[in-house]
């Protein structure tokens, strides 16, 4: 898609553009070019330059078992709170299409969760779901010893998936609602005068229109879950107890800012950047048929 | 819609009903521990009746954090994010949709490829740019021989180093070092007439004056869109703020909260606790509310 009357003056067209570029040159391209140099490279411990070290970085990354412990804990984070978030947001949002009596009041309060910053949020879920105050206590009292996620790992990973998948049922439910009324009226009603009923119409003729958005959805969680973990784990549980949920993003950041290794950082600052670019290309396959720039 | 279905009415009321409780569950439980007092806020089961300590509770977290000049941090923080996008992301839109220029396609994909590695994946780097922000040009200078050129021709070495680390620019400038608002410009400026601008360029308008005239009151309503999302993004940062902030002065409300978290073996002080968390998320909850509809909107056209 391009204009077709534009500015001759092509000089003053490079200007408009250049401090976008000057931004993106310093805090981008840079850092992100920086880490792969020092992923390839060890710093000398007193100074003097990086020595090359070819791939070691990524062979003592790939053999340690932390980064294996980290990435199943990053991967088993990932499909449960997607799959939670998405599938309560589904269900919110189709009902809440039905515009029964109130639904106009759900469309507005749901989306809430989603404006909290992911700290905030997590010290809120830590004091609810802590084994001594809070709700998860009356749990305890019931059954001794039945949830401490200072403890046990199991449940610190079910505490931080608690708390990113309230924030993003109301992030999905944005989006789901949004698809479902972008399908015409007429599209349901015809279908209601052919006689099927509501929850037919769901399986046959929103949901199939709606798959697009579900696509979209998914690779969106699925990253953000890398990203925005971040603030949640380090809130909640610090990566523990024993590094059950040292999240990868978390490991990077330990690793590099509290153990001062550069180079391990930056080689798994790569893989994670690999990881994600392969999952937002498989995105753009699919958005690519949605977006309208007609 | 048409047809009368009773059950399953009673059972969307239902579902909703309980979709509203989660959602607004803990605004609630946070806003009554918020009320009470150290013994009341530990009992099990916690009363949900309110205490009648929130104002004292407010006010302790307000100065055990110092919250009012973080607050006020991360609004100049967030503000400068969304007013920094809102304007940067308009002129390379411009440049890329009205002109026409050698290389165009290539500082468009140049762009595009920054929305796919967001902030945190290259936290480490990024860090060390912004510790001497004119390191990468010292080092294509060294590189490329220059230094050593310039300090035979004029004697001097250069050195150059401007360190952002605890200042409002280097929290605020990468974060807006991103594509996010560009393509929401760019998609709108293609669905304005063609005639528009014709008729504009008859009139004797140059480009500045398309831009500043006609195209930028047209934008408003992206603007706002783009203004609420990026103020609430960058609100709600904190790996970012939580790094370059070695020093108290620039620390953001949000990275605060930690200085809250009850110590083990400490007081559980979840009463402060709380009260703080309550502080720090009511200013986004209210531009979400306020600005429900460009936030709605906002999100949706920027993220596709």
């Amino acid at each position: 898609m391009e204009k077709r009357v534009t500015f001759s003056r092509w000089t003053v067209g490079i200007l408009f553009a250049v401090p976008q570029l000057l931004l993106i040159f310093t805090f981008f391209y840079w850092p992100a070019g920086q880490a792969v140099y020092w992923s390839l490279t060890l710093q000398q411990p007193w100074g003097g330059g990086n020595i090359w070290v070819g791939l070691d970085n990524f062979r003592s990354i790939l053999s340690s078992a932390d980064y294996w412990n980290s990435i199943t804990a990053s991967l088993v984070f990932a499909a449960i709170s997607t799959g939670l978030a998405m599938f309560i947001a589904l269900v919110l949002a189709a009902l809440t299409d039905r515009q029964l009596a109130g639904s106009r009041f759900y469309r507005v309060v749901l989306i809430w969760p989603y404006g909290i910053a992911a700290p905030a949020l997590a010290l809120a879920f830590r004091f609810i779901l802590a084994p001594e105050a809070g709700f998860m206590a009356v749990v305890n009292r019931m059954w001794p010893g039945f949830w401490d996620p200072g403890l046990d790992g199991a449940d610190a990973m079910a505490s931080i998936i608690a708390a990113f998948s309230w924030k993003y049922v109301g992030y999905n439910f944005i989006f789901f609602l949004a698809a479902f009324q972008a399908i015409p009226r007429s599209l349901i009603e015809a279908a209601a005068m052919d006689g099927s009923g509501v929850i037919r119409r769901f399986w046959d003729i929103q949901f199939p229109l709606i798959t697009p958005t579900i696509f979209f959805l998914l690779v969106i969680n699925i990253t953000e879950s890398f990203q925005d973990s971040f603030g949640i784990v380090d809130i909640m549980t610090s990566g523990g107890p024993a590094n059950a949920t040292n999240l990868m993003v978390y490991k990077i950041y330990s690793d590099g800012f509290k153990g001062l290794d550069y180079s391990g950082a930056a080689a798994q600052s790569i893989i994670l950047m690999l990881l994600i670019v392969v999952l937002t290309i498989f995105q753009f396959r699919f958005i690519e048929r949605r977006v309208h720039y007609r | 819609m048409v047809e009368r279905t009773p059950i399953l009415n009673f059972i969307t009321h239902l579902v909703l009903f309980l979709g509203f409780v989660l959602a607004v569950a803990p605004f609630v439980i946070v806003a009554i521990a918020a009320s009470h007092n150290l013994k009341d806020v530990n009992d099990v089961p916690m009363s949900l009746l309110p205490g009648g300590d929130f104002w004292v509770n407010i006010k302790t977290a307000w100065t055990t954090a110092n919250l009012g000049p973080k607050l006020l941090n991360s609004f100049i923080m967030a503000a400068g994010v969304a007013a920094g996008k809102v304007v940067i992301s308009a002129l390379t839109a411009f440049s890329i949709v009205y002109f026409r220029y050698p290389g165009r396609t290539f500082i468009f994909w140049l762009i595009f490829v920054t929305l796919m590695l967001p902030l945190e994946v290259r936290i480490v780097p990024t860090y060390a740019v912004v510790a001497n922000v004119l390191s990468p040009y010292q080092t294509i200078l060294d590189v490329t021989g220059l230094t050593w050129l310039i300090e035979k021709v004029s004697g001097v070495q250069v050195s150059m180093s401007f360190g952002l680390l605890n200042s409002y620019s280097g929290l605020i400038l990468p974060l807006i070092a991103t594509a996010t608002g560009t393509f929401l410009y760019r998609q709108f400026f293609l669905t304005v007439p063609d005639e528009l601008t014709e008729a504009a360029r008859m009139d004797g308008a140059g480009a500045l004056r398309f831009f500043i005239d006609i195209l930028l009151p047209l934008s408003r309503t992206n603007m706002a869109a783009l203004g609420t999302i990026m103020f609430l993004w960058a609100w709600n940062q904190y790996l970012w703020p939580l790094l370059i902030t070695t020093d108290q002065s620039h620390a953001t409300a949000v990275t605060e909260l930690k200085q809250l978290i009850p110590n083990v073996g400490g007081a559980p002080e979840w009463h402060i606790a709380m009260a703080g968390t309550l502080i720090v998320m009511l200013p986004p909850l209210i531009v979400v509310v306020a600005m429900q509809r460009w936030f709605v909107r906002g999100l949706i056209a920027t993220e596709k």
